[in-house]
């Protein structure tokens, strides 16, 4: 597995993961730029993205949408806010509806760092939720998209210590 | 095997938990009573469904130890319990999840790549 870090500061409510790929920056930069490589990892399986428009180029919108197994679009739109080839990337996540209007839970924000040492190159991640409701919103996805939850992960969803159930 | 009543009281508090979190009603009643301000005619008000409706609703939440009621002057407000920092760690966790499976396909291309060459 590629990943070798993991950070969660759950006050700032920011992820940041770190993995290292056998490759060199570019490469990986590439995997962001361009958007038909874009297509081949951003959703799960079960659905295809298609990225109708995507220029890493500060201040431009990317637009796209994901396609469910049941022919449901969710749509998408980011932000770019930095760039820096191809060391850095930071964007805005903008979920909107059919309309192009922004979905409740509001846009939260994504930066890409990428370095590269003896042909090891290593990107970090880091996202952040904007603000609790769009954390709430995330929580509440996962229940509408059938997430199958065991009790050990339901308890502390809930915020329920287990041990604290009689 | 007929399912009748859990002999666990464990296995009852999940059933209770599960129970609760199946109506998406109540889901949202969690995401809404989060701060605490909001009494039941409130919470009504947010759903095609009647005072009474909703008072079974947050009953079935207040069962299942997933809401409290606290009162403020001549109202009684509903407030999620649920700690702050626990939601924060699981949509971390989803989001973890989502990134892990992310990297994975990202590989599985550079891979392909050296492949192709």
């Amino acid at each position: 597995m590629p990943v070798t870090n993991v950070e969660k500061d759950l006050d700032a409510l920011t992820l940041t993961i770190t993995a290292e790929f056998e490759a060199d920056a570019n490469r990986l930069w590439q995997l962001w730029a361009d958007p038909r490589q874009l297509e081949r990892w951003w959703s799960p399986p079960s659905h295809t993205s298609t990225f109708e428009q995507h220029e890493l180029t500060p201040g431009a919108r990317t637009t796209y949408f994901m396609t469910g197994p049941d022919g449901t679009k969710h749509h998408g739109r980011w932000s770019i806010e930095e760039v820096e080839p191809p060391h850095r990337l930071r964007l805005k996540d903008d979920e909107v509806d059919d309309q192009g209007k922004p979905e409740d839970g509001g846009p939260s924000e994504m930066t890409v760092t990428i370095t590269e040492a003896d042909g090891t190159a290593t990107m970090s991640i880091q996202t952040h939720f904007a603000d609790r409701e769009s954390m709430e919103q995330t929580i509440e996805m996962g229940f509408e998209q059938g997430m199958v939850l065991t009790v050990g992960q339901i308890y502390p969803l809930l915020g329920v210590a287990k041990g604290s159930q009689t | 095997m007929v399912v009748g009543r859990n002999p666990n009281p464990e296995d009852e508090a999940t059933d209770l938990l599960f129970k609760a979190l199946a109506d998406p009603i109540r889901r949202d009643i969690l995401r809404r009573a989060h701060e605490g301000r909001l009494s039941v005619s409130a919470l009504a008000r947010e759903h095609p469904i009647s005072v009474t409706a909703m008072q079974k609703h947050v009953a079935v939440l207040e069962r299942a130890e997933l809401v409290g009621k606290h009162r403020v002057g001549r109202e009684s407000l509903v407030q999620t319990k649920a700690d702050g920092l626990a939601r924060a760690r699981a949509a971390l966790d989803r989001l973890e999840a989502d990134w892990r499976d992310r990297i994975e396909r990202m590989d599985q291309i550079l891979d392909e790549d050296k492949g192709a060459t």
